[in-house]
């Protein structure tokens, strides 16, 4: 089935496949989100230990998605795993340090002979709720920006800036998006609070917090689309491979791919759905909001990597040498190697299924502080 | 290619940290998981509440060796790319694809059921349970199985084919790659490793309990599961153990010569059972022998099945042995050059469209590619990896796995006579035995890992060449924060476990 398609079917069924691993992930970054508003929401030790047991039972799925979202692009387009990750060291490293302090907070808090003490475990959610959220959207962001790397014959990379990545931080466009996903985060926290928690206390603080966090998203969300859709981007000439700057690319790109404009237009009319009517309507419609709005934080992402990769675009982007810029087809895998993964791709559907099962049998109810009294694994 | 060696020094070192201070979790959770199972599921037969306290009671230490898995194993996953970036690309048509798959097969497996095996007691039901108790266990395995796969095709590399147009190794055959017999063995050997390990902490904790006179109950039948399942995997693990040996004496002679610290081949080789080595400083990193208690005949043995078979050394393989057909090292490394001088002039016949020049160029390379590694070697003696730690390593690994069998036949027969708790001397030596499998189990890695320099890729790829264009500096400073988050967190996971056994199994659970 897969071996009759051509190298290019299988990058762009290879990159559909990142871009839908890339979206889920943003959509999960609500436990990461919800990390940052423990406090803010959680004035006494019983709330805040509802908070992290409702966020708890699901950092897991977050954590593996970026592992899987990790492989999948070393094991389909390594070009891009060898240099980013080897150029833009300081930046992933301090994702991943932010993620490996998560991974023990949760079992670690509430454990006793803790000798760091709850509060520091609370201090490390924190930490990777936001350093995560806004360093993952600032590294995704330099896919429209470009970074200063070179690419040799062998297709050795080399980062071209000593600063290994953290000059990403100071270009507007990337911090915009950082904070855009930082918010978008803290947001899918609050609808998903309202769809778990059944503590009135915390539910009352959560619905004044959701404006305070719908507008400095939508400020930061307008910032990084105007830029996106006003500025030049990367376009690969498709006979002879060469890259050149063009205006207006990724305007170009969601007009001349109409589908994926499209989605782009629903994913964010969708989040906005789940805001607004989340706001206004809260009695009824306060157990829809994370699903219209992480539908549509899933549909929105999943149209901005199209656009980053798609329609003759490179989607890593080099400021210090054009021609080194990597695109679907001069960083991916090889036929077979895609063809392999390929079939791996087909339990993909299994794994949701199993996934949704198990996630409705633990969320059967919301959480309250009896069911945690009952429970006898508490975070 | 030139690198910094200090780089390289660092960046080995900063995944040598993470790789060991993660294999300081891994293990438990792999035979623990499994041991969980077994005790869930005769609760599950039985109806016999004292089976689900002690399963939750396992359950709770399970949880708290998990979490710090999962967190220092993420590291490890992207220092592919961080620290080895020109690795990930000479290999990541092939190394890539496992990585991929275990995400998509094991991990979500692991990470979706654990959530049931935690918070489901009171929301699903037993069986649903039981089931989500053994897919975490097969998940967690699973999830080995495909960097093993990895692991072992850095090892000997198979199933590939290199591409002079995109510089690098390509896969050609998946199914090579998978069931390689290097990869068959590195798994089971390594998984059985840490079923044995899981084993000898549940019989290590239980007999403090049983030192103590508390919960004597829970220990027994603790003992009684553990014993068997360490006794079963054990035979696994001494036979792959087994094919271990004579697949490195087979694909890795120089690992294997410098393991067993044989410097001139020989028949009818002798294994040294036990020894004790003086360094000479030589060039050859020749070390002699302090004192050593030898088994005749018994290394050519281990590694041919052949007791007067021939067993090359050390300088047999770095000078060359024409009687046995072994090529220099100085042999290889011009080989090794004349590959990537073809590859060079390949690529520049491509530039100017010269299909002779490429063609010719190709002859040469598909020729000599077998020892392009060797092309970055400056010198023969660099292909010989650390002797000592190697040789003691894989002493102290094999001497200990043997106390475990033992251990296991001991307990298991106390257990069963009813005699444990009088053995105390039986008692405190497996509670002293739950360190030293966590030693067995790092210097078996030590072996693996350190055995195989200068090589990061068997004869393809030295670790000098792998490492990415960073500062050693920048490297330095990871280092640090790594060796200092880490160790606060072992402290912690430590003074967690220590006292979550301390509390002991309550009536519902360990909490």
């Amino acid at each position: 089935m897969f071996e009759t398609m051509s190298h290019l079917a299988l990058q762009q069924y290879w990159w559909i496949i990142i871009s839908l691993l890339g979206s889920i992930l943003v959509f999960l970054l609500f436990v990461q989100g919800g990390q940052t508003l423990i406090r803010r929401l959680g004035k006494d030790e019983t709330e805040r230990t509802i908070l992290i047991n409702v966020l708890g039972r699901k950092w897991e799925f977050t954590f593996t998605t970026l592992v899987t979202f990790g492989g999948a692009f070393f094991a389909s387009f390594p070009l891009f795993y060898s240099t980013s990750f080897g150029g833009a060291y300081w930046v992933w490293m301090i994702i991943l340090f932010a993620f490996v302090i998560q991974a023990v907070s949760y079992e670690y808090r509430k454990k006793q002979g803790n000798f760091l003490g709850a509060r520091t475990y609370e201090v490390f959610l924190f930490i990777n709720g936001a350093l995560g959220t806004i360093l993952l959207g600032t590294a995704v962001a330099t896919f429209f920006t470009g970074s200063a790397f070179s690419v040799n014959e062998n297709n050795f990379s080399r980062w071209e800036v000593p600063t290994h990545g953290l000059e990403a931080a100071l270009n507007i466009q990337n911090l915009s998006l950082g904070l855009t996903v930082f918010f978008l985060s803290r947001i899918l926290a609050l609808l998903y609070f309202f769809k778990n928690v059944n503590h009135d206390k915390i539910i009352e603080r959560a619905r004044k917090q959701l404006l305070y966090e719908a507008i400095p998203f939508l400020v930061f969300f307008l910032i990084f689309a105007t830029l996106l859709l006003i500025k030049e981007g990367f376009a690969v000439d498709p006979v002879t491979r060469l890259v050149s700057m063009e205006p207006n690319k990724y305007l170009s790109n969601l007009l001349e791919m109409p589908f994926v404009g499209i989605l782009f237009l629903i994913g964010v009319v969708l989040v906005l759905l789940g805001i607004v009517r989340t706001i206004t309507c809260y009695e009824k419609c306060s157990d829809k909001g994370i699903w219209l709005t992480g539908s549509g934080t899933i549909l929105t992402v999943f149209s901005l990597f199209l656009i980053a990769g798609f329609n003759n675009t490179s989607f890593y982007p080099s400021t210090f040498d054009l021609q080194s810029s990597l695109t679907i087809q001069n960083s991916s895998s090889s036929h077979y190697t895609l063809t392999a993964m390929s079939y791996v791709s087909l339990l993909v559907p299994f794994v949701l299924a199993y996934i949704v099962y198990t996630w409705r049998a633990i969320n059967k109810k919301k959480i309250t502080t009896d069911e945690l009294k009952e429970e006898g694994h508490v975070y | 290619m030139s690198m910094d060696a200090s780089l390289v020094d660092w960046s080995r070192a900063q995944f040598a940290l993470t790789a060991i201070y993660h294999w300081l979790f891994v293990p438990l959770t792999l035979g623990l998981s499994f041991i969980i199972a077994f005790m869930e599921s005769i609760y599950v037969k039985t109806g016999n509440e004292e089976w689900k306290r002690i399963t939750k009671f396992w359950m709770t230490l399970f949880g708290i060796n998990f979490a710090i898995g999962v967190a220092t194993g993420i590291i490890l996953e992207f220092e592919f790319g961080t620290n080895w970036s020109n690795y990930s690309w000479f290999v990541g048509d092939i190394f890539g694809a496992p990585l991929a798959v275990e995400g998509i097969m094991a991990f979500f497996l692991e990470s979706t059921f654990i959530a049931v095996m935690f918070f489901g007691w009171n929301k699903v039901g037993k069986r649903f349970h039981l089931v989500s108790t053994w897919l975490v266990a097969i998940g967690a395995s699973l999830s080995a199985l495909w960097i093993l796969v990895a692991n072992a095709w850095m090892q000997y590399p198979t199933g590939m084919r290199f591409n002079p147009d995109t510089a690098r190794n390509e896969m050609v055959n998946f199914w090579e790659v998978l069931f390689s017999p290097v990869a068959i063995n590195k798994f089971l050997h390594t998984v059985s490793s840490g079923y044995v390990l899981a084993a000898v902490f549940v019989i290590g904790v239980s007999s403090w309990y049983l030192l103590r006179k508390r919960h004597e109950a829970v220990a027994k039948k603790s003992i009684l599961v553990a014993s068997v399942f360490g006794l079963i995997m054990s035979v696994f693990l001494v036979l792959t153990g087994d094919g271990s040996a004579r697949l490195m004496a087979k694909h890795q002679p120089v690992k294997f010569a410098a393991m067993e610290n044989l410097y001139e081949g020989q028949t009818n080789a002798p294994l040294v059972a036990i020894g004790i080595l003086t360094s000479k400083g030589d060039e050859h990193k020749k070390e002699d022998f302090l004192m050593k208690l030898e088994i005749p005949d018994f290394l050519s043995y281990m590694a041919f099945l052949s007791a007067n078979a021939y067993v090359p050394g050390i300088q047999d393989l770095i000078h060359g042995n024409e009687e046995h057909g072994i090529i220099s090292v100085d042999e290889k490394i011009a080989k090794g050059k004349l590959a990537i001088g073809a590859l060079k002039q390949y690529k520049q016949a491509r530039k100017t469209n010269e299909t002779m020049k490429a063609d010719s160029a190709m002859k040469i390379l598909d020729a000599n590619f077998a020892y392009f590694g060797y092309g970055y070697l400056t010198n023969a003696h660099d292909a010989i990896p650390p002797i000592k730690e190697t040789f003691y390593s894989f002493r102290g690994m094999v001497g200990l796995g043997l106390w475990f069998v033992l251990l296991f036949i001991l307990m298991l027969w106390s257990v069963m006579k009813n005699k444990v708790e009088k053995r105390r001397w039986l008692l405190r030596l497996a509670l002293l035995s739950i360190p030293l499998a966590y030693l067995a189990s790092e210097m078996g890695w030590i072996v693996a890992e350190l055995g195989r320099q200068p090589w990061i890729i068997q004869d393809l790829m030295p670790t000098s060449v792998a490492v990415s264009q960073i500062s050693a500096g920048s490297v330095k400073l990871t280092f640090v924060l790594f060796a200092i988050t880490f160790t606060l967190l072992l402290i912690a996971d430590f003074k967690i476990l220590t006292k979550y056994i301390k509390i002991g199994p309550k009536d519902g659970g360990a909490e």
